[in-house]
């Protein structure tokens, strides 16, 4: 069964439609690429796929989205879902606090109190998200003193802090380097075992490289859903060849 | 060796010269220099010359008589009538600032109804204050001259000065934060007491410390309010004066002139002692580890 399920989703902005007729589905423990052209609507997708739209003034979504099968709309704790669906942004966006104090916010909110554990959980995360070695001698400095790729694998730890099942990551390697993105694309591949990522890029290399499954968006709809080596040598919709091949106007 | 990249004097004497706007322009804004600091100096040491040789040891006797003139119950009067009314109008102020910037709809009607309510409020002269805290507080409430009075009249002055400036704190909080939180599976309440509320502490801060300046230097509001006794009130439902009360109750007594000078230095110095210590504590709150 698919860990998440998109269907019939149309969303608006105001009058403006900027999602038509979504139908998507996320297998689990593989890594779901979002592809396409600026304003297209990845990353309002993704945003309600842990319900970050609920935030936006004027945003009307309908349709259905269900995680494990449970409508995450309807009877599902918002603050619980955002749990099991952990998000990484493209800016990365660290706390001003420490990086001690930025990985336990998670754990901490959820209910864990126990230093022993939060400090279990903070080795575990930092590792996960191969930055432990950078930062392990200093914990309690403030995470702003960390360079931008650091601080991009810091917020993916604190994603990770509080064991979600989805990872969504919105162009997490648009502000980056490439050696920090290389860090974070195999950081992406090995967390494949463990978690379900969805992960919108523009590069379309990257998708190629790491993902699993590639949809392409244009114009706020899903042009072609396939599996990322289909997708990308055969694609059967005109306009996802034009994209790929970098003749799109 | 000489620097290349510096204009010579010659040089630049010439650029005005030849532009004789220019020239006016910064014959003008160096006066205006001039004369504001002039007058700062003048100022101060006019204060320092009469006050400081007034400076005596009786000055801080502790208790008032018309023989020491003693400014030290006024002095205790001053701190506490600060620390009574940050606590009444420090909360609300926050509180309030909160739920305009964090609960409240952007830019509903509402929201701007009060925030040009606190404008209007802010700008309106102590005196104004002060007569309300007199029919209010000392004649309807019949708290009489009381420090409860003038702290709750001083709160109501301060009030719309720290909700605005903690509203302006809160809103430079950038939105990546609470997104962050949210992402988290925080709730608002968490969001905001742990993640944008210590953010802003610094432009808090600032705005408690331009309250604290207000308090301090405030006289009409206070007058007819906290009245002008010149001891340390027993309760604080007793009458009692601050150092800025003090100075123009001895000057229009007319008597102690001599003494209002240096309670002027000394008030001064608290002043001065106040901005120093806020500064470290900012600094202090918003150095990256
Ligand atoms: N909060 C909002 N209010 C109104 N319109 C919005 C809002 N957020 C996004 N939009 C619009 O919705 C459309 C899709 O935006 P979205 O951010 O999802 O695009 P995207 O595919 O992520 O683009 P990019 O690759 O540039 O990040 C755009 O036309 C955008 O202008
Ligand atoms: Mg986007």
């Amino acid at each position: 069964m698919s860990k998440l399920k998109v269907e019939n989703l149309d969303l608006y902005y105001g009058d403006f439609k900027a999602l038509k007729d979504i139908n998507i589905e996320v297998s689990e423990k593989e890594i779901t690429a979002f592809i396409g052209p600026s304003g297209c609507g990845k990353s309002t997708l993704l945003k309600s796929l842990n319900r970050m739209n609920d935030l936006v003034e004027g945003c009307k979504i309908t349709g259905t989205v269900t995680l494990d099968g449970e409508d995450i709309y309807k009877s599902m704790d918002i603050n619980l879902l955002r749990k099991r669906v952990g998000m990484v942004f493209q800016k990365p966006n660290p706390f001003p606090m420490s990086i001690y104090d930025n990985i336990a916010f998670g754990p901490r909110t959820h209910g864990i109190r126990n230093k022993g554990k939060l400090d279990d959980i903070i080795e575990k995360s930092l590792r996960d998200a191969a930055i432990w070695d950078e930062v392990k001698d200093r914990l309690k400095k403030s995470a702003l003193g960390l360079s931008g790729g650091q601080q991009q694998r810091l917020c993916i730890a604190r994603a990770l802090a509080v064991e979600p099942e989805v990872l969504l990551m919105d162009e997490p390697t648009s502000a980056l380097d490439p050696i920090s993105t290389s860090k974070i694309e195999d950081l992406a591949v090995k967390l494949k075992d463990d978690y379900t990522i969805i992960m919108v890029t523009h590069n379309m290399q990257q998708a190629a490289r790491i993902s699993d499954r590639t949809a392409f968006f244009l114009l706020g709809e899903v042009v072609e859903y396939n599996d990322t080596e289909t997708l990308f040598s055969m694609p059967s919709d005109k306009r996802t060849e034009d994209y790929i091949t970098g003749r799109f106007g | 060796m000489e620097a290349i990249n510096k204009q010579r004097i010659k040089e630049r004497i010439k650029g005005y010269l030849k532009n004789p706007w220019s020239l006016m322009i910064l014959i003008f804004v160096i006066l205006a220099t001039l004369i504001t600091f002039t007058a700062l100096v003048l100022l101060v040491g006019y204060i320092l010359i009469k006050g400081v040789p007034n400076l005596t040891l009786d000055l801080f006797s502790l208790h008032y008589t018309s023989e020491n003139v003693s400014l030290f119950p006024a002095l205790i009067n001053t701190i506490s009538m600060t620390f009574v009314s940050l606590i009444i109008a420090v909360p609300f102020g926050i509180f309030s600032a909160i739920y305009l910037v964090e609960y409240s709809k952007r830019g509903s009607r509402f929201v701007s109804i009060i925030r040009i309510t606190a404008e209007t409020l802010s700008g309106i002269p102590s005196i104004v204050y002060g007569l309300f805290g007199y029919l209010f507080f000392v004649t309807a409430l019949k708290w009489r001259y009381s420090m409860l009075a003038g702290a709750f009249t001083l709160a109501i002055m301060i009030l719309p000065l720290i909700m605005r400036t903690t509203e302006e704190a809160l809103k430079s909080v950038p939105d990546s934060y609470r997104e962050g939180s949210f992402g988290l599976g925080a709730g608002k309440l968490r969001t905001v007491f742990k993640v944008v509320l210590p953010t802003a502490i610094p432009g808090i801060l600032a705005g408690v410390i331009l309250s604290i300046g207000r308090i301090v230097g405030e006289t009409a509001a206070l007058i007819y309010t906290a009245g002008t006794i010149a001891t340390v009130p027993k309760t604080i439902m007793d009458s009692g004066r601050t150092l800025s009360v003090h100075m123009y109750e001895l000057s229009r007594e007319g008597l102690f002139m001599n003494q209002a000078y240096a309670t002027a230095v000394i008030l001064l110095i608290i002043v001065l002692l106040i901005n120093w210590v806020s500064g470290m504590v900012v600094k202090r709150l918003t150095k990256i580890k």
